[in-house]
């Protein structure tokens, strides 16, 4: 059994981190470029969303290298995602690939079907080793998220520009060179060292944008078109709404290990405006704006991938929030024929006029662009 | 007190159950009329762009009802049965409504969600009633007429009657035709029934002298059966009907071909197309189109697509067993 997993921003080394601990084969996909999408695009039902294409052009990629057994965590909707899994495995079928799909959904009616695919991925492991690797791996998941929001941070003050880039660049190509979860937190650590060592202007006081949307987009940076790389060149601190770690910890964690705190944050802010679960991050996408509205930040950025269903319904409150709370708000959307020069010139005007706003309201700040 | 009812996405389905509860309860309920081009301009213009055509009906109709009524009904349904969903603009659809449409009258919620087990339908309708200031014995005989309203309209729909309620004035249907050929036509139900926004595509159907058969005539039991293949249960309720309904048709009832009515950028569609489709043309050989509508359609290419389609239909049936010159059957079957 080789396994493989679509791309999701870092997922790609929590996910590598598990399966070696546990001494699985894993075939990582080469991260997204243009020929992920465009393969992906090709064999897609076009109006599907852009994750579903993006995944398949990742496996596609991994299938050519040998892995027959693609990972895939599952939902019971209403999003769509839920249904990606089997929709993917007719199209690859229809190809002339056999493969298998193991996708892992959450709890709900029936304990024999949560647990068939988990028995069939860890057959020949001991609970112990399972349980001993999935923290270590959810530590990585973790420690790299704080990374990458350590960079949001660190970028916008740096004094030589694009060193933090750099920095980030190298660790990802560092970390694909160790294996097991234990080297992967060496790495992951001895970077975090550099990042903090990098010269950096103290006390200023950069624009703040906040990113909201769909979890996929937001989170895989070639979808977003490095949504936060560009704007925190820009000058601006960035903040994402959603990750990999959060995403855990309230769905796997709070779920089981914490029942009864069900209502969170972020769903009571939202309550107001969506009362009830719109599917994906339908509700966390506008609970997350009044969040953010509330710390102080300057505006916020939803992205979502065309098509959205949860997050159309989201991007019809957003009006509102802006009319009530007067944050600016831009909404992005993408799919695979988004032109990066468009995307730059949207985020560069919406980058001035915030600036422009907080100008008018003489606060202090700066940005070089 | 007058309640206006936008007739748009599931009203094609529970026109029935909520006019009539509505109507028992004593008040005035105002339809909406059938879409029509300002009501397609009303709702492009007061919905955000992403949206599907439906949705932006929906918007179009309740734009038009705005001012003319107290109320304005919009349904919110989360789920029609336990562990399934609709889809999740369902859910949001009074939040989409309330903060697009500007001045919004009062809205008429009606909830319905039987997600989760031990979960009611009836609950729905005693928050509308007493949001009213209705009597629980009141709201339970009107629920009781308007349930059996619906199983009314269901079970005519069974007896293979298309649902005309809806439309009953803008179409004239020849009945006693021969029918040589029979079509499935697979589709959301307000894609089907919304004359305006698919083209008339059942009438021309039938103008043709084509039998039409849709999701709505299929006993419950067939789409268990047929959807209940697929490797995982299907979430979306009305996924699992024109998905079960399209297999069915294909494998039990043998039709001369499928065609896919489906809305651009509807999600739903996006998905169980592509898997009946591919189902389709894996194991049988009956003919599959896929068309798609949305506010820019010409009908001119709607017109062609469906004449070949239907040509191609006619000469498989009548040439399909001619021997041929050629020594073997052209087509393979």
């Amino acid at each position: 059994m080789k396994i493989t997993f679509p791309h999701m921003g870092n997922t790609y080394i929590a996910a590598k981190a598990f399966f070696e601990g546990l001494g699985m084969d894993v075939v990582i996909p080469k991260p997204c470029n243009k020929s992920t999408l465009e393969i992906g695009t090709k064999c897609s039902p076009e109006s599907a969303c852009l994750p579903l294409k993006v995944n398949l052009g990742n496996y596609l990629d991994c299938i050519e290298r040998g892995a027959d057994t693609v990972i895939l965590s599952g939902s019971c909707g209403p999003c769509r995602f839920g249904y990606y899994g089997i929709v993917q495995k007719e199209i690859l079928k229809d190809m002339g690939y056999d493969i298998d799909f193991i996708i892992i959904d959450p709890l709900q009616d029936s304990l024999k079907r949560f647990l068939q695919p988990i028995k069939k991925l860890f057959t020949g492991h001991s609970l112990a080793k399972i349980y001993k690797v999935g923290r270590a791996a959810f530590q990585v998941v973790k420690e790299i998220d704080e990374l990458e929001y350590m960079t949001f941070k660190i970028r916008p003050r740096e004094k030589r520009k694009y060193e933090t880039d750099t920095v980030y660049a190298d660790f990802k190509r560092e970390v694909l060179k160790v294996t097991g979860p234990y080297e992967i937190l060496d790495v992951i650590r001895k970077y975090k060292q550099k990042l903090l060592s990098i010269d950096i202007h103290r006390g200023l006081n950069p624009l703040k944008i906040g990113i909201v949307g769909e979890i996929y987009t937001i989170i895989e940076p070639y979808v977003n078109l490095n949504v936060e790389q560009k704007l925190g060149n820009m000058g601006v601190e960035v903040d994402r709404s959603l990750s990999i770690s959060r995403w855990i910890d309230d769905n796997v964690t709070r779920r089981f290990f914490r029942p009864g705190h069900r209502e969170n944050e972020v769903e009571r802010a939202a309550k107001p405006y969506i009362p009830l679960c719109v599917g994906g991050h339908g509700r966390e996408c506008v609970g997350h704006t009044l969040l953010y509205s509330r710390k102080g930040y300057d505006g916020i950025i939803q992205i979502l991938p065309f098509g959205c269903m949860p997050e159309i319904v989201a991007e019809s409150v957003l009006p509102t929030i802006r009319k009530d709370t007067g944050i600016p708000i831009m909404t992005l959307v993408v799919d695979e024929l988004t032109g990066e020069t468009g995307y730059n010139t949207r985020l560069e005007a919406f980058v001035d006029m915030i600036l422009r706003k907080k100008e008018r309201s003489k606060s202090k700040c700066t940005v070089d662009i | 007190m007058k309640i206006g009812m936008p007739r748009g996405l599931l009203y094609f389905h529970y026109g029935a159950l909520w006019e009539t509860f509505l109507t028992e309860l004593g008040l005035e309920v105002v339809t909406s009329p059938p879409t029509n081009k300002r009501i397609l301009d009303l709702g492009v213009k007061n919905c955000v762009d992403d949206a599907c055509l439906p949705v932006k009906l929906f918007h179009g109709h309740v734009e038009f009802l705005k001012g003319k009524v107290d109320y304005i009904f919009i349904p919110r349904i989360v789920s029609i049965k336990q562990w399934e969903y609709i889809c999740p603009k369902f859910c949001g659809l009074p939040e989409m409504v309330k903060n697009t449409i500007k001045d919004m009258p009062k809205m008429l919620l009606l909830e319905h969600n039987l997600h989760k087990p031990r979960s009611n339908f009836i609950k729905g309708f005693y928050q509308l009633g007493a949001s009213l200031g209705f009597n629980m014995k009141q709201i339970k005989n009107s629920y009781r007429k308007a349930v059996q309203s619906q199983s009314t309209f269901e079970e005519q729909c069974k007896m293979g009657v298309i649902p005309w309620y809806f439309n009953k004035a803008s179409l004239k249907v020849s009945k006693n035709r021969e029918h040589t050929i029979t079509i499935a036509l697979i589709g959301h139900p307000y894609v089907l029934y919304d004359h305006y926004a698919n083209m008339n595509i059942i009438s021309k159907l039938q103008q043709r002298g084509i039998r039409v058969i849709t999701p709505e005539m299929v006993l419950e039991r067939e789409i268990d059966k047929h959807a209940g293949m697929l490797s995982k249960p299907m979430f979306w309720s009305f996924g699992r009907k024109l998905y079960g309904a399209s297999m069915y048709y294909v494998k039990d009832f043998s039709v001369d071909g499928v065609i896919y009515l489906s809305a651009f950028a509807c999600g739903i569609d996006s998905l169980i197309a592509e898997l009946a489709e591919r189902k389709i043309r894996r194991e049988t050989n009956i003919p599959i189109a896929l068309f798609n509508i949305d506010e820019h359609t010409g009908e001119a290419g709607m017109n062609t697509r469906l004449d070949a389609f239907i040509d191609m239909v006619i000469r498989r049936k009548e040439h399909e067993n001619n021997l041929s010159t050629h020594g073997k059957y052209i087509y393979s079957c």
